[in-house]
């Protein structure tokens, strides 16, 4: 069991160190901080312009593979660098990772517990009312580019607020600045700014786990196991939520690990649409500004943020199904 | 599927001799075709698809607006006669760009989806039968394609893509998407060797590779068919969320991904500029997934209709 | 219609019970007008091949059958209608007045959930107890069900459980609340013979304890044989006899109950002949022939069996009914279907004597090992499977060979053993005078053309997306022979098919047809051994009887020699000239067919044969059965010594000292006599069949 443990750890830190290895050579070959400089009017003298390039480990004029010695060196110590403007990667990222985080956790838990939810109910009606409307609306959500989404629904909001005359979504940030009141004043507010975001986030989570929960249910609608429970004398009712709903969680949880690499993409289009300022705003911005070490930072906690989705996952299953417990 | 219902020259010199008697049977691709076209989904999903290619390729012949003309007589008008969709805040027409634009998605969603569906057919079937090394390798790779984030290095990789590169972006596009499609076909690929007519064939002499080309990946075709539908639209709404931020088609060329994003500024007072894409950009990718999910269900009809 | 033998109203009542599933031109009539009653402690058998409705019409009467499926007629459950009733009042019932065991044992329980909790549930749905009582009550239950350590097993969960100690949970549900009918679909069918004469002896206890009446619908004939008083014979949807076991059995008055009987082969009948198997195919239920639907594959058929399907009536006295037109005929003797069969031509006569043939397949100590693992999420080898320990035995020239033993002795590892053509993990494989562990790539395909192998199931072993002529011309093309076309032509003819079947796909034919296609195939290449592996296990017996037939004609015309690898042992009895029967990896005993089963020696050999039913019901009652305890141990960790010894009646019969010599001596297999060998070190010889 510990070798075990310890040969998958191995294998997903390797993962990780190419990853990000791949991401900082891939970036650093590709961006040109060199630019940022050239665009300013007047354009600062090139000597000043290779010594800041060469102190923040950015100079194109050194080679890749030095430049990616030196920032190897420095990240084996737990520092990913400066930013082209000269700020740690460091502090902006822990802060930034937080408001990821919140973001990323609630529309999983809304996406899944709701797309669960769904999906089971549409399967046990299946052809009814529900299930073809959850269907048809699953379908549709699934079209829509989560870019578009958020889009729409801002549209929506504006408009909803003109016709009530209020401001009941809000669409920028996460709080209002410079709000005065209470903590409840507050929470309310938090919750204003949260709730398009987090509907953005997980209504395509929650199409996507919808259908696939309905397939796996009605795997096991018809199960052996399922007929032996009703043959006992279980209402159907109960034979589903106790031996089928609980059996068809378990690919579900398989599924997650999937659906992480996704939630990562649509939180980066959700928080730069809806300007709040995590980690995926960054690392579009990073782009923008050729900013070489935070891409090769965010690709590492991306890298790491899988693999733990994907350990998560794994262990929940276990926790589900006795059959692949250790035993 | 026609791959798989077409006779080899020998069969068929058999059937058409005097002593074989061709026996009309209905073959495999019509049965499927029958039971496609039979769904409410397939040929809705059919005929919004063929509408939309038609309008993206052949809408722009008859139209008199080019997508670079520009209309200095109109900006930001609504729609009107002369010009369907409206114009832009550039005077440019609204649906000529939308044309262009679409045609653009679709073509880099279909070849994006062709490319990594053979991809991971290929890499799967090859990994799930040899096992042993190919399989530990190929695996490796699909699983650091999974872990890279796929949006930053295709962001960072965008400047590559302008000035006509764009089959590089379909390439790009491709290589990001088999990998779950390769680890299901893995292990189909581990249970369909466990099948009888695969030992059948070893225990023959049948070649290995051979065995892979002839048995294993013709019998996981359904899913691949499903798999490249579904990659399709997989590959439009990458594609869109690129563009959106100008990490995907670069100017002069437009996508639909592009034409959103500009709309999407101009949405609230001039609607037509963002609902026109936006809404052809949904039912193209809907007309996709309905057509998958149909297709779905007519190789697999005992899935879901019979219980 | 009283019944003198089991007085007292009846507890289950089906009356004209008819299943539907679909609607319009494509509906299709699963069950149609059935009607049967049992009383209480009756068991009544209900027979019938697979698409014969007889489990659809016992889920219509569970009431467990999905929504779309349209159900009309009658039940009444002690008087009660149950047709009809809601959810809420059927779920008072199952369980309580009415319980089921299912087929397949393994997929029967909730995964996810402990097995004693499982049958605790079963108790707490109808009965106010509390946890622990129930708890209590569930490792009691299997307890009488024969699961050892009851309180400790109970706590496992069912995949740690063996098929057969799966049944037993499922039957320990069954009876948990003391029903008055139990309903059991093949409860036997997916489990090995000595493990089906267990659980058969389990229900017989279970139906003593509870006085339950028992409706047991199988497919085989020999379990109806000993279990059932009344038996119903089910054939596209509807019952076409009905009568006491003996009756049936001994004066059958429909054709399709003769021809069923006809084509069984008889573990207790050692002559050759050949089977005779009732011709075509069932018919489909979406399209059923106008008047008897059994009329196209009768023998006795004449033109007014077309005009209208004949009603079950009473023939010989009011409680033997049969549904044909000419019953009446069959019961005085009139007309009887023995049908005059070629004989296979004669192979025996000149042959030379076994010792002066060549050898075909030699295996010499024959050892194959794999590792065992544990977890599917965090994988760990745990042990050593030891498939195949030290097996040894040869084929000589134009015989054949059983191989035979239950699922884990190792026999199918054997034979791909010896297809791989690979070097063994130990011990010689020698084809045709060729040792396979040097072979050259050259030496190898030539060896796989003398060498050829058929599988079990007809619905796997061939390709669904090539046509016939693709896969017979698949062999043909990997070895480099031009123009495929006549040779398929030939083979389709020499397996009784037409050649205009080449251009359709596997989907087209039925089982037995597809078989068929498998064997053309195994012939392409005009081989000198073939490799047949449970050929007929998939298929129903009146399928079975023409591949058999086939089989043993092609071998007589070809020069064939057969490796038989098989659990049926009254087909190997029909098949083979010897028998090799395998436990735990090695070799119990071997030798010529007739000598195996009239003297077996070693005592598995006996406790097997003496497990498997006959279709005859006086012999059947008569039997005694040597039951054997338990499971078959793991094969990652086999008993020392001998590996029989733990489950051996003969080990627990001898005395202390003679005992530490199975403990301590590994058995070789000694002669007793020609080549007759058992690998026991106390054998002596048992009449069981």
């Amino acid at each position: 069991m510990a070798g075990f443990l310890a040969r998958r750890l191995i294998n997903y830190v390797a993962l990780i160190v190419v990853a990000t290895s791949l991401a900082y050579m891939l970036a650093a070959s590709a961006l040109d901080p060199r630019s940022n400089y050239e665009a300013r009017r007047p354009p600062p003298p090139p000597a000043v312009v290779d010594a800041r390039l060469d102190e923040l480990n950015l100079n194109n004029k050194t080679p890749v593979f030095q430049r990616y010695l030196r920032w190897s060196w420095s990240v084996l110590h737990g520092d990913f660098g400066k930013t082209t403007v000269g700020d740690p990667v460091n502090a902006d990222l822990a802060r930034r990772a937080g408001v990821t985080l919140r973001l990323i956790l609630v529309g999983l838990i809304v996406g899944s517990v709701a797309g669960v939810l769904g999906g089971a109910l549409a399967a046990v009606w299946q052809y009814g009312w529900f299930d073809r409307l959850t269907t048809a609306a699953s379908f549709l959500v699934l079209a829509v580019p989560t870019v578009v989404l958020a889009n729409m629904l801002i549209i929506g909001a504006v408009w909803f607020n003109d016709l009530v005359g209020a401001q009941i979504f809000l669409v920028s940030g996460e709080t209002t600045p410079g709000l005065e009141g209470g903590f409840l004043r507050g929470a309310a507010d938090r919750a204003q700014h949260l709730l398009l975001p987090t509907l953005s986030l997980s209504l395509g989570l929650i199409a996507v786990y919808s259908r696939y929960q309905r397939n796996m249910m009605l795997d096991v609608l018809g199960a052996d196991f399922v007929r032996t429970a009703r043959a006992k004398g279980l209402r159907r009712s109960t034979a589903l939520t106790k031996h089928a709903l609980r059996t068809a969680l378990i690919p579900a949880v398989t599924y997650f690990a999937f659906t992480f690499g996704a939630l990562i993409v649509g939180t980066t289009f959700t928080e730069k649409i809806f300007g709040w300022h995590g980690l995926g705003e960054q690392l579009i911005n990073s782009i923008f500004t050729n900013d070489v070490n935070t891409v090769a930072a965010i690709s590492c906690l991306a890298a790491f943020g899988v693999l733990v989705a994907a350990l998560a996952s794994d262990l929940m299953q276990a926790a589900l199904d006795p059959r692949v417990r250790v035993g | 599927m026609s791959g798989h219902v077409t006779l080899p020259d020998e069969q068929l010199a058999e059937q058409s001799s005097p002593g074989g008697v061709g026996v009309a049977v209905p073959s495999r691709g019509r049965v499927v075709a029958r039971r496609f076209f039979g769904s409410w989904g397939g040929r809705a999903g059919f005929a919004l698809l063929a509408v939309m290619f038609l309008a993206a390729f052949a809408g722009p012949l008859v139209y008199p607006w080019g997508y670079t003309d520009k209309d200095f007589t109109a900006f930001l008008t609504p729609p009107s006669p002369s010009h369907w969709f409206g114009t832009l805040q550039t005077g440019a027409d609204v649906f000529a760009v939308t044309m262009r634009g679409m045609q653009k998605s679709l073509v880099v969603g279909l070849l994006a989806a062709l490319v990594s569906t053979a991809l991971a057919a290929i890499v799967g079937a090859f990994a799930g039968y040899f096992l042993g090394w190919t399989d530990r390798v190929l695996m490796w790779v699909a699983d650091l394609l999974l872990v890279l984030p796929a949006f930053l290095i295709l962001a960072v990789m965008s400047p590559l893509f302008a000035a006509g590169q764009w089959p590089l972006f379909v390439v790009m596009l491709a290589l990001f998407l088999w990998m779950v499609t390769s680890k299901v076909v893995r292990g189909m690929t581990l249970s369909l060797k466990e099948r009888e007519f695969i030992l059948a064939a070893r225990f023959m002499g049948v070649s290995p590779t051979r065995i892979v080309f002839r048995h294993v990946i013709p019998n996981l075709s359904s899913l691949l068919v499903v798999d490249a539908t579904l990659n399709v639209s997989a590959a439009i709404l990458t594609e869109t969320g690129l563009s959106y931020f100008g990490f995907g088609i670069q100017p002069p060329d437009v996508s639909l991904g592009t034409l959103i994003a500009d709309g999407s500024k101009t949405a609230t007072y001039a609607p037509w500029t963002f609902w026109f894409a936006a809404g052809l950009l949904i039912v193209t990718v809907l007309a996709v997934n309905l057509i998958g999910d149909a297709l779905r269900d007519a190789f697999d009809p005992s899935a879901r209709r019979a219980r | 219609m009283s019944d003198p033998t089991h007085p007292g109203a009846p507890v289950l009542e089906v009356a004209d019970l008819s299943v539907t599933f679909g609607s319009g031109p494509s509906a299709v009539r699963a069950v149609r007008g059935l009607n049967y009653e049992v009383r209480p402690g009756e068991v009544l058998g209900i027979v019938g091949e697979s698409g014969s409705g007889k489990s659809v019409a016992s889920m219509a009467v569970m009431g467990l059958l999905p929504p779309h499926a349209r159900v009309s007629g009658s039940v009444k459950l002690l008087g009660t209608e149950l047709l009809g009733a809601s959810d809420k009042r059927l779920a008072a019932f199952r369980g309580r007045t009415i319980s089921m065991v299912f087929q397949d044992p393994l997929s029967a329980l909730t995964p996810v959930y402990r097995v004693g909790d499982q049958i605790a549930e079963a108790l707490t749905v109808h009965q106010d107890l509390t946890r622990a009582e129930a708890r209590k009550r569930a490792v009691e239950l299997l307890d009488l069900v024969g699961i050892p350590h009851p309180a400790e097993r109970a706590t496992a969960f069912p995949h740690e459980f063996s098929g057969g100690m799966r049944q037993r949970a499922v039957i320990a549900m069954a009876i948990a609340n003391d029903p008055d009918v139990i309903i059991c679909d093949e409860p036997t069918t997916a489990l090995d013979v000595t493990i089906q004469a267990q659980v058969l002896d389990v229900l017989r206890k279970a139906q003593r304890e509870t006085g339950a009446a028992i409706v047991m619908i199988t497919h085989d004939l020999g379990v109806v044989a000993g279990f059932v008083d009344r038996v119903l014979v089910m054939y596209a949807g509807r019952p076409v006899e009905i009568g006491s076991v003996d009756e049936v059995y001994y004066h059958p008055l429909m054709p399709y109950t003769m021809g069923l009987l006809g084509s069984v082969p008889r573990l207790d009948q050692g002559e050759r002949g050949r089977l005779t198997p009732i011709d075509g195919n069932p018919p489909s239920p979406a399209a059923l022939p106008p008047g008897c639907p059994f009329e196209p594959r009768c023998r006795l058929a004449v033109p007014e069996c077309r005009l209208a399907e004949p009603p079950l009536r009473p023939v010989r006295h009011s409680r033997h009914l049969a549904a044909c037109i000419r019953a009446g005929e069959i019961e005085r003797g009139v007309v009887t279907t023995v049908p005059k069969l070629p004989e296979i031509p004669e192979e025996g006569e000149e042959r030379p004597p076994r010792e002066s043939r060549r050898v075909v397949l030699g295996v010499e100590d024959l050892v194959k090992h794999y590792p065992l693992t544990r977890g599917a999420v965090f994988k760990r080898r745990v042990g050593t499977v030891e498939a195949v320990a030290g097996v040894s035995f040869d084929l000589r020239e134009g015989e054949t060979l059983g191989l035979v033993g239950e699922s884990g002795c190792g026999k199918t590892t054997t034979l791909m053993e010896i297809l791989k053509l690979a070097r063994p993990q130990g011990g010689r494989v020698v084809v045709l005078g060729r040792d396979i562990s040097g072979l050259v790539a050259a030496d190898r395909m030539s060896v796989r053309r003398d060498m050829q192998v058929v599988f079990q199931d007809p619905m796997s072993s061939l390709d669904p997306r090539m046509t016939v002529y693709d896969i017979l011309a698949e062999p043909l093309r990997a070895h480099r022979v031009r123009e495929p076309g006549p040779r398929v032509r030939d083979l389709l003819r020499l397996v009784g098919l037409e050649p205009e079947h080449a251009a359709r796909y596997p989907q087209d034919f039925s089982g037995g047809q597809r078989q068929r296609i498998g064997i053309a195939r195994a012939l392409a290449l005009e081989p000198r051994l073939v490799v047949l592996d449970e050929p007929v296990s998939a298929l129903d017996v009146s399928i079975q009887a023409g591949v058999i037939n086939l089989l043993e004609e092609l071998k007589a015309r070809l020069g064939l020699s057969y490796l038989f690898v098989a659990h049926d042992l009254s087909v190997v009895r029909h098949i083979a000239d010897r028998v090799a029967v395998m436990y735990l990896g090695r070799i119990a005993e071997v030798g010529q067919v007739d000598r195996v089963y009239d003297t077996p020696m070693h005592p598995y050999t006996q406790a097997l044969l003496s497990a498997v039913p006959l279709p005859d019901p006086v012999v059947e009652r008569a039997r005694r059965r040597i039951l054997l305890e338990g499971d078959l141990p793991s094969p990652a960790d086999p008993p020392s010594g001998c590996r029989f010894r733990t489950r051996c009646p003969l080990y627990k019969a001898i005395g202390e000292t003679e005992r530490l010599r199975c403990v301590h001596e590994e058995p070789r297999v000694r002669p007793m006599g020609g080549d007759h060998g058992a690998a026991c070190h106390y054998a002596e010889s048992l009449d069981v069949v």
